[in-house]
């Protein structure tokens, strides 16, 4: 399984919860999971174009990601965050 | 207190409503909705008074539309927000930066709604705002490339701003560009073609292009929708169809002044009167009110002459502005005039502009303001 850690500014979806698993996929294939359980959710993390938003940022473990086709293994953790952004 | 008017407001940093009683004499101010979401647009539906729509993004994350079936009480958001299409070339494809407008459909179209976003898209639902869809005849015209230079837009990025359409014909209509200015279409957005003669784009290598001004706000007279008023980036015009040249009328305003704004309100019952909020658009375009003193212009005979009202407004040290959805107009008489500042504060006119008193203050910079209609 993958675990996924989601920030806050997508509590709204998940019902306060900030810790979950999904199948073990590609990144984008965790978001469409987690899209399915919390629809809208993946929209606000990657564009139409399957590209991620300018203000949010993905890591796997301590590496940034920035290809949502990257695959992911068993027991990896994906880290969503809101990046600094503007007041 | 019996809410006889409700404004919706949207703000950079969530939504409120403000309702007033019967006389417009109470107000009582409710929310925030949504806290933290940018809500560039906030507006209910003239068809079924318990539909609402709001387009809302955070400085995070992506673009949304959020609808309420019950005047506000409860939200749902869309299935499918407004995108475009998926492209090969994810490199240079194009994604929903925000949606700027949201249009209710012609009154024939209950269910039907609009969008206009950042970068220019025009987007079209049939469910009420549940899904939406790219519309082709625009977003896939082969001269967009030209309507939407990459290196064009306002500094909240180039916009398709506005969505009109006649209330007579469902398949007339208008839209405002920041890119390219006007375009008309007569077949229900099948294709469109620009409508910008005589207007200026003093910007532009050449002043006088069939596209490329830049169209803050236009508005049909509701009871002439031949006429259109327009507030541009570089003046203020109107359009008496099926005339195609632009009037500048703004030519008329005091010279200290200038003609240059976000928005103009067309009176519901008068197609000869009009309001603006003018701006400083000079040297840097400060985009404050001009000197610090805070005004609207009133025309009663089409544009030949305009009338400064400021009672009411600080007379020094006033230094806000009003953004391209936040006035509008009731429809009561006397006419109120309604407008959100960019300070955070709400502003009324209960005597058509003659006089102003504020009926809220310390919200986030102002987006839009919209009147609900009564049920």
């Amino acid at each position: 399984m993958i675990r996924v850690l989601v920030p806050s500014q997508l509590h709204s979806y998940t019902g306060g919860v900030s810790r979950l698993e999904a199948p073990v996929g590609a990144i984008c294939d965790v978001l469409d999971d987690l899209d399915r359980r919390f629809p809208g959710l993946k929209f606000r993390i990657v564009d139409e174009q399957d590209r991620i938003r300018p203000h949010m940022r993905l890591f796997v473990g301590r590496d940034a990601a920035r290809d949502v086709h990257a695959g992911l293994r068993d027991g990896d953790e994906l880290m969503i965050f809101g990046a600094l952004s503007g007041g | 207190m019996a809410a006889m008017t409700e404004l919706l407001i949207g703000t950079r940093k969530g939504a409120w409503t403000l309702s007033g009683d019967a006389a417009r004499r109470d107000w009582r101010l409710e929310g925030p909705a949504f806290l933290g979401q940018i809500v560039n647009h906030y507006v209910a539906d003239p068809r079924d008074t318990r539909i609402r729509m709001m387009a809302a993004k955070t400085g995070h994350l992506g673009p949304t539309i959020f609808r309420s079936a019950d005047a506000g009480a409860t939200w749902k958001e869309a299935t499918v927000p407004p995108a475009f299409p998926k492209s090969a070339d994810a490199a240079t494809a194009r994604a929903v930066g925000h949606t700027f407008w949201v249009q209710p459909g012609h009154a024939s179209e209950p269910g039907v709604w609009w969008a206009g976003t950042s970068p220019p898209g025009l987007f079209v639902s049939e469910d009420d705002g549940a899904t939406w869809t790219s519309v082709d005849g625009f977003n896939d015209d082969p001269m967009y490339p030209q309507w939407v230079p990459t290196d064009a837009g306002t500094p909240d990025g180039p916009l398709l701003n506005q969505v009109v359409i006649d209330p007579r014909d469902a398949a007339h209509m208008y839209i405002a560009t920041s890119t390219a200015g006007v375009f008309e279409s007569f077949d229900r957005a099948s294709s469109w073609a620009p409508l910008n003669r005589g207007v200026e784009a003093n910007f532009l290598p050449d002043p006088y292009p069939e596209f490329g001004q830049d169209a803050h706000f236009i508005a049909l007279a509701p009871t002439r929708p031949d006429r259109i008023w327009q507030q541009n980036h570089c003046g203020v015009y109107r359009l008496d169809r099926p005339e195609v040249n632009w009037t500048r009328i703004g030519e008329a305003m005091p010279k200290e002044i200038g003609d240059i704004g976000f928005t103009i309100v067309p009176h519901p019952r008068d197609a000869d009167t009009a309001w603006v909020f003018p701006m400083d658009g000079t040297d840097v375009w400060p985009r404050v009110s001009p000197g610090g003193r805070p005004a609207v212009y009133r025309t009663g005979d089409a544009g030949r002459i305009w009338t400064r009202q400021d009672r009411g407004f600080p007379r020094e040290q006033g230094w806000f502005t009003v953004k391209r959805q936040a006035f509008c107009a009731d429809a009561a008489e006397p006419l109120g005039l309604y407008l959100g500042a960019t300070n955070g504060e709400v502003w009324m006119s209960g005597d058509e502009g003659e006089s102003w008193r504020r009926l809220g203050a310390h919200l986030p910079e102002i987006y839009s303001l919209s009147i609900a209609p009564g049920p």
